[in-house]
């Protein structure tokens, strides 16, 4: 319905507009970000944990105050901004202003960034229309900020050095108009990513390495077995093909699922897709916490054999979770009193044996204590549970369901360890380090550095993140991002061709 | 009389919307014929019908939507609703079969379809209406889907052009184990499969009951109940979401907007309510955080499993701090109180950490804090039990919800018995109630054991009537019951129907 758009939206929804228009977005005085403190949008600690505060972010969508870009006055080109270097102390911490605006500055691929989100060169409504969160460096939760273009989205970064920001759905108006419109109901999310996000935290149940915020090797593991189950679902099952996982910079990962199937997904099919891969049911005091009718499914069944493996090493010997009398849990998973009561025997005789051995205990005493055929598959299937139990993904699922919920933008800076939220390539995750992730302080030092040839002859200016670690991975987001754009302008044309038409029209 | 003629509206709203949907280009001024009992409603009724049939079927409709919502609250199972709904059906909504040869099958069918579309227009407005709306016609199409004479039904089912390709032999053969894995099909004789976009079957996906290979479902040729009814769905939802932007042209009518306004509020009002009386309780003086503790033993055990489960681990997860608040706030402890009652709860955190990512939540739930909606309607609304029992399990380290549902029968016994719960043969029934998912009836059953001795009095005195025992459905309903129970005859306690004679107050 245009009628009920405000004459002064209009320009946004033109993809055609050229940055000489952007002055006909209002701007806001200055003092803004005084205003912005006194918000009473949710404070970016519980941001954070998205996950917790679903319900309060997303149930009153007039919670948070509009503040209009401000429109600052930057020459457009980003070489053409390149700042004076800065210097870097022993003493710098990645939450220095000076830091975080180098970072947007320098090395955050805000190109690349638009093209993902774009799905072409040429700026359209998927990115336009598309909702970002600033969370200021004050706390204050900037919601519905909107973008014509990859430049202006810098430049407020720029300016307002964002600890960090979220990326929301793509709307049928542009954000920041939706005060504007004389029905609000003509504002809706239209299409976002599929996305998932594996916490750390919801392990703490059966992590014996690491306690709270902090992570190791060991631990990592327990993601690494998420992404490998979750990707091959996703692609086998569901044929999705742009899955872009991304580190979520201290603790978990998340998966933007990017195809355009993906993204028209209503809530219902979003549910579906994570009730599928959900597991894991019951809270702490819900007993066994996997329940799956025999014969497994062809997913679980697959996901049992890529975890197997990992439950010998990463589990047993790594997180040894049954010492002691820790012994007990395991012993509530198991059938048959006869066994249980063996094992008890021989585990109280010898409680400090290793996990491995008590695992391997289970089957030479079932030798003797089980007679029926019956008991042996009870027991083999009870074994597999325990095995899904400590290795099966443990998806925040809500965080899937909803179209319109929100999720960090891949290459942020995590607030509190200072690394970046790099990509992970799942066809190397076993590879992947958290720990060796660059901090965004180290990626500075590095340009500082750095002493090869400034410009070759005839090609283009080198960027500054080619200069630093954070190049691979940049390096990897390009092409992702490429495969994306070429099979979305495949698909586009197709249906042009099709339906001979846009779709959109009949909003 | 009152001759309304019905083909206005449709014109009106085929002017907005109709010429991207083929759906209405069917649409003609004049009595339809109805050749199948089972209607997928794509075509709007486009005869003209009285203002008097208008009201009086819709309402007949809605007493149906209703019954159903009830079944589904109580967790009847598809058994007892079918066999509850078919005395209602009968007296509101008849609709027989074809071989029943009846005379009013084309006059059954008429009302059935306007009703439905009557009832699209008065609940389209919002979109909590268009989803319980959606969601009790889903559950009334799939009760005569399934009662549905199977020849007529298959007839039905080849009108719709769903599109479902035929899996062949080759391909039965290359996924044979898997097709039988995902199916649960234990003989693999003869089993038909179809192969649709996995979007077609979500809740068999959620389930885990199709096969998926790239993309398509492969789903047995006796899940098609479910295809038709997700297929009804779709269409179902997509006609509401049109419906709903077309709806303000409609406000134009001023003979059909009171109506249509006023079947949409008779339709809002849920039946377990939280009502600010339950908050208000003679006798029981200010709430302070500090009382808490005494209190919870007229708690629920929803919400005594909450309460004990902050105590031993000094914090609660979202979900869990969510039910708990807002419950807190339904009993009457006042937003300061419950800030305290937090804060002091969380032992083991700092005071800025509080600060910054609790209190605001706190505040949120009361309505002190948000958008004008949320304050202006004071936050949140003390969840229900229909609330609590249709909520997502909790996961790992979660503990909202109701534990009737989400504990196993020995961690529940277990609580109960803790609760002061011995009686036998009352858990081995509560146990019998969990096991048919009467999660609510156990816990009526609980309340009434546990308050057996005062109950009998105060209706032995007639002091309550059965008004004031009536089933629980709500979390404080049970506490504000509970504590007037075992206050009866505490010097100036107004019993729910009055008298405060001489009580034996009882030991807790
Ligand atoms: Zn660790």
């Amino acid at each position: 319905m245009p009628h009920s758009i405000t004459p002064d939206s209009t320009p946004a929804d033109d993809s055609s507009r050229t940055i000489s228009q952007v002055d006909t977005i209002k701007s806001e005085p200055d003092t803004q970000t005084q205003d912005i403190s006194m918000a009473d949008a949710p404070s970016p600690a519980e941001a954070d944990e998205t996950k917790v505060n679903l319900e309060d972010l997303f149930d009153d969508e007039d919670s948070d105050q509009e503040f209009a870009s401000s429109a600052p006055q930057f020459k457009s080109e980003e070489e053409a901004s390149q700042p004076a270097p800065i210097k870097i102390t022993s003493k710098s911490t990645f939450s220095d202003p000076d830091i975080m605006r180098a970072f947007y500055q320098r090395l955050f691929p805000f190109r690349y960034l638009f093209q993902w989100l774009n799905h072409s060169a040429t700026p359209s409504n998927d990115f336009a229309h598309r909702e970002f969160a600033f969370t200021l460096p004050n706390d204050a939760y900037l919601r519905y900020q909107s973008f014509p273009t990859a430049d202006l989205l810098r430049k407020q970064c720029v300016q307002q050095i964002p600890s960090r920001f979220e990326i929301g759905p793509v709307y049928s108006t542009n954000p920041r108009d939706r005060k504007s419109l004389r029905k609000a109901s003509t504002f809706r999310p239209l299409t976002k990513e599929l996305v998932f996000d594996i916490d750390m935290t919801d392990y703490d149940d059966i992590r014996t390495c690491c306690t709270g915020a902090s992570i190791c090797h060991k631990c990592w593991a327990f993601i690494t077995m998420a992404i490998k189950v979750i990707d091959v679902a996703l692609r086998d099952d569901f044929g999705f093909k742009h899955i872009l996982w991304v580190y979520s910079g201290r603790r978990g990962a998340h998966a933007w699922v990017c195809d355009k199937r993906a993204r028209e997904m209503d809530d219902a099919k979003r549910r579906a897709v994570a009730g599928y891969l959900e597991l894991l049911k019951g809270g702490d005091q819900g007993g066994k916490k996997v329940n799956v009718r025999r014969p497994l499914h062809p997913h679980l069944d697959r996901s049992l054999n890529i975890l197997k493996e990992h439950f010998q090493t990463s589990i047993l010997l790594e997180q040894d979770p049954w010492a002691e009398e820790k012994c007990e849990h395991l012993l509530n998973l198991l059938p048959d009193a006869t066994l249980k009561a063996a094992l008890q025997k021989k585990w109280d005789s010898s409680p400090s044996r290793p996990s491995a051995s008590k695992w391997s205990d289970i089957d030479t005493l079932a030798k003797s204590a089980l007679s029926t055929s019956k008991a042996s598959k009870e027991l083999l299937e009870a074994k597999q549970d325990i095995v899904l139990e400590y290795t099966y993904p443990r998806l925040d699922a809500e965080v899937s369901k909803k179209l319109n919920h929100l999720l960090k933008s891949p290459f942020v800076i995590h607030p509190g360890t200072g690394r970046v939220c790099v990509p992970i390539d799942p066809r190397k995750v076993e590879e992947f380090d958290p720990l060796g992730v660059p901090t965004v302080t180290q990626l500075l030092n590095e340009i500082d550095e750095w002493e090869g040839e400034e410009v070759k002859k005839g090609e283009k200016k080198m960027q500054d993140w080619e200069k630093t670690s954070l190049k691979p991975y940049v390096d990897f987001f390009r092409v992702f991002v490429a495969g994306l754009v070429k099979e979305e302008k495949k698909t586009g044309i197709k249906r042009e061709r099709e339906e001979g038409g846009d779709p959109m029209e009949l909003f | 009389m009152n001759r309304h003629d019905y083909s206005r509206v449709d014109a009106k709203r085929r002017a907005n919307i109709s010429h991207n949907k083929k759906q209405f280009a069917k649409a003609e001024f004049q009595q339809q014929k109805y050749d199948y009992r089972l209607n997928y409603y794509d075509v709007p009724p486009t005869a003209e019908i009285t203002l008097e049939e208008f009201e009086t079927w819709a309402i007949n409709r809605l007493k149906v939507l209703s019954e159903l919502e009830a079944c589904s609250f109580r967790n009847r199972s598809p058994e007892e609703t079918a066999e509850y709904m078919t005395s209602i059906l009968n007296k509101h909504l008849p609709l027989r079969s074809n071989s029943s040869r009846s005379q009013s099958l084309q006059e059954e069918r008429k009302k059935d379809h306007y009703s439905h579309f009557i009832l699209r227009l008065a609940f389209s407005s919002t979109e909590d209406l268009r989803r319980r709306f959606s969601r009790l016609e889903t559950m009334l199409f799939r009760l005569r889907f399934k009662s549905d004479d199977l020849k007529e039904r298959k007839d039905f089912v080849n009108t719709l052009n769903l599109e479902w390709e035929e899996v062949g032999d080759e391909e039965k053969a290359e996924f044979r184990k898997d097709l039988a894995a995902a199916g649960n099909i234990k003989k693999e004789d003869d089993q038909e499969w179809f192969k649709v976009d996995w979007e077609r079957v979500p809740e068999l996906v959620e389930q885990r009951r199709v096969f998926l290979k790239r993309g398509k479902a492969y789903v047995p040729q006796r899940e098609q109940l479910s295809l038709v009814v997700a297929e009804y769905t779709k269409r179902l939802d997509e006609a509401l979401e049109l419906t709903s932007r077309a709806i303000p042209r409609l406000d134009e009518d001023d003979r059909l907007a009171p109506i249509l306004a006023h079947l949409s509020q008779s339709f809002t009002a849920p039946d377990a309510a939280y009502t600010s009386s339950d908050a208000s309780i003679d006798g029981l003086s200010t709430i302070t955080a500090g009382a808490i503790d005494s209190l919870a033993s007229n708690f629920p055990l929803c919400m005594q499993n909450l309460h004990s489960t902050l105590r031993a681990n000094s914090h609660l997860k979202h979900y869990g701090r969510l039910q708990y608040t807002l419950f807190l706030k339904g009993i009457g402890l006042s937003l300061e109180e419950c800030i305290i009652f937090w804060r002091r709860s969380f032992k083991l955190m700092t005071d800025d950490k509080f600060q910054k990512e609790y209190k605001y939540n706190i505040r949120h739930s009361y309505g002190d804090v948000g958008g004008d909606s949320n304050r202006r309607g004071r936050g949140y609304t003390p969840y229900s039990c229909q609330k609590i029992l249709t909520e997502p399990l909790p996961g790992p380290g979660q503990m909202h919800g109701c534990p009737y549902r989400t504990f196993t029968q020995d961690n529940l016994i277990t609580m109960l018995q803790r609760t002061g719960i011995n009686d036998r043969d009352l858990l081995k029934t509560v146990k019998e109630d969990v096991t048919k998912q009467r999660y609510h009836v156990a816990c009526n059953r609980v309340f009434e054991h546990a308050h057996k001795r005062e109950i009998k009095k105060v209706k032995d005195d007639g002091t309550w009537g059965a008004n004031d025992l009536d089933t629980i459905v709500h979390p404080n309903t049970y506490f504000k019951r509970s504590w007037l129970l075992k206050h009866l005859g505490d010097g100036n306690v107004g019993v729910v129907g009055g008298g405060t004679g001489p009580g034996d107050r009882m030991e807790e």
